[in-house]
């Protein structure tokens, strides 16, 4: 039986392993990279517009400066009556003395429409107690600020309020 | 075989129902003297059924828009045939749920059912309650009243006195700068669209973490597991115990839908004032009275601000409390169970003395 010598292996082709694993590690977080990029590019291009929509646009509100409250007579001394000024309501108070007082009715606390209150010649908030007085003043409870007041005037039948200049 | 029977072998074979069913056959519930505390998150997950359901008939005639939501709701209660009743029982069974989450809540968290592997079950237990006062509050706005006007507008008022993200959030609730058309808008698909999908998915979490992690059997009874370590069969067994209370639950709901019936109040008048002595719903009422007794001012800041940023912190220390414990070292339990007890005393307290002043 003739043997045959076995031919020496062929030496393999040296390859550096960690060479190829740092480059195929850099070629995967490179994809990673854009895969993640092109991701939230189109999650952000998708949410922008939705959160975007869900806000609501701002009205451009023109700011009343004078408004009709009531009539001349309409009011007996000591009472009041609520009117809408602009978009928010507003107070009328007739004095006992026949003097006309106007303020703000949205209380500084937490926004509740106030009255007034005969008895006790304040202006009252039923929301969480709070107290003004006619000048508009916090005197009792919670709100942290006075109410904004406004000028009365009275041009024939008609009671006029007007926002102050300095408001 | 019977028409059913025959259904019932016919949808077995392709689907395997009974093999789907094997964890809850196999599922098993302690029993001790504590058990029947158990019920109480059944009894809350039928409520929100009873909710789903009136809800969809209350969706035939309602009318989302301030010029006829009162109108529809008016019609529902006088001229549709128990239209009444159906409203009533979704009135009602909005506060029965409510008291069920808070009592279900206080019972896990007395019986400190909260313990590790349990977090996320509390966490997704206290999203569910959270998901039911915001039913609660935007579902009050619905029959666009007097009460449910003036509590939207504190309510998101509150929301807008939060430090710099607070007015946002205010006008992302309203719509805009004022409580009108696109409030109720909003208020309308948040409550019979959003917040309805986020609950039935976190119920669907809660209940799978119930069923990982079995019932908790509290610490007090775990001691004496030797004596007390018989355990029921939840189906049929404790089944039929929550069907049991499940019919109590329905029949209070009845008899309070009955007799009180829910008012309509007035129409919302966005020009008139607050009446004397408004006060929003039960579970809102401890907030109320202590933004009521806030003085103007603390510390240079505003009153109400100090109150709502503590009501935050406080909802924020409850919804991570199995976490804080956990930080507390050993003597979490006795410092949580404290604070528990101090927390419930001063809820109950303020509710009172809201009832007593106003």
């Amino acid at each position: 039986m003739v043997t045959r010598p076995v031919a020496a292996p062929a030496p393999t082709p040296t390859c550096d392993r960690s060479d190829v694993s740092a480059k195929t590690k850099s070629r995967r977080s490179l994809l990673r990279l854009l895969m993640g990029g092109s991701l939230a590019a189109v999650w952000t291009s998708l949410i922008y517009p939705m959160v975007r929509y869900l806000i609501p646009p701002a009205e451009a509100s023109a700011t009343t400066t004078e408004t009709l409250a009531a009539a001349v007579g309409e009011l007996k001394p000591n009472s009041a009556k609520t009117f809408r000024f602009g978009s928010h309501p507003a107070l009328l108070v007739r004095l006992g003395n026949g003097e006309y007082r106007s303020m703000s009715a949205v209380c500084t606390h937490l926004g509740c429409t106030v009255q007034y209150q005969p008895d006790t010649q304040q202006v009252w908030c039923p929301c969480h107690n709070g107290r003004y007085d006619l000048t508009g003043r916090n005197i009792q409870g919670p709100p942290p600020r006075p109410l904004l007041t406004y000028d009365v005037k009275v041009h024939g039948e008609e009671i006029h309020v007007n926002r102050r200049q300095d408001a | 075989m019977a028409g059913p029977a025959v259904l019932w072998e016919w949808i077995d074979e392709r689907v395997n129902v009974r093999e789907l069913l094997t964890p809850l056959m196999e599922k098993t519930v302690p029993r001790h003297r504590f058990s029947h505390w158990y019920l109480l998150g059944g009894v809350t997950l039928f409520l929100f059924g009873v909710q789903v359901c009136t809800g969809l008939l209350l969706l035939l005639y309602y009318r989302p828009s301030t010029t006829e939501a009162y109108e529809s709701l008016r019609y529902i209660t006088n001229r549709v045939e128990f239209g009444w009743l159906v409203r009533s029982l979704h009135s009602w069974s909005a506060n029965l749920m409510i008291f069920m989450a808070f009592a279900h809540m206080f019972s896990v968290a007395f019986l400190r059912a909260y313990r590790k592997p349990r977090e996320l079950t509390w966490i997704s237990g206290m999203v569910l309650l959270f998901l039911c006062l915001g039913f609660g509050f935007s579902g009050y706005l619905l029959p666009w009243n007097t009460l449910s006007f003036f509590a939207t507008k504190v309510g998101t008022e509150v929301a807008g006195r939060v430090p710099i993200v607070g007015h946002p959030t205010m006008v992302f609730l309203r719509g805009g700068e004022d409580i009108g058309s696109a409030t109720l808008a909003r208020f309308f698909s948040l409550h019979v669209v959003i917040l309805p999908a986020l609950t039935v998915g976190m119920v669907l979490l809660h209940l799978l973490l119930v069923q990982k992690f079995g019932m908790s059997v509290p610490p007090s009874v775990e001691k004496h597991r030797s004596r007390f370590g018989n355990e029921v069969r939840f189906f049929p067994n404790y089944f039929l115990r929550d069907v049991m209370a499940w019919s109590v639950a329905f029949a209070a709901l009845l008899i309070l839908a009955t007799l009180y019936p829910a008012e309509l109040g007035k129409k919302a008048d966005p020009f008139a004032s607050a009446p004397a002595g408004i006060k929003p719903e039960w579970y809102f009422l401890a907030q109320f009275q202590t933004l009521r007794l806030l003085p103007a001012t603390i510390l240079h800041l505003d009153g109400e601000v100090i109150g709502i940023l503590g009501f935050g912190l406080a909802g924020a220390a409850w919804l991570g409390l199995p976490l804080l414990e956990a930080r507390l070292g050993k003597n979490g339990g006795r410092w949580t169970r404290v604070a528990m007890l101090a927390g419930l005393v001063y809820l109950a307290s303020m509710t009172l003395y809201a009832y007593l002043t106003t």
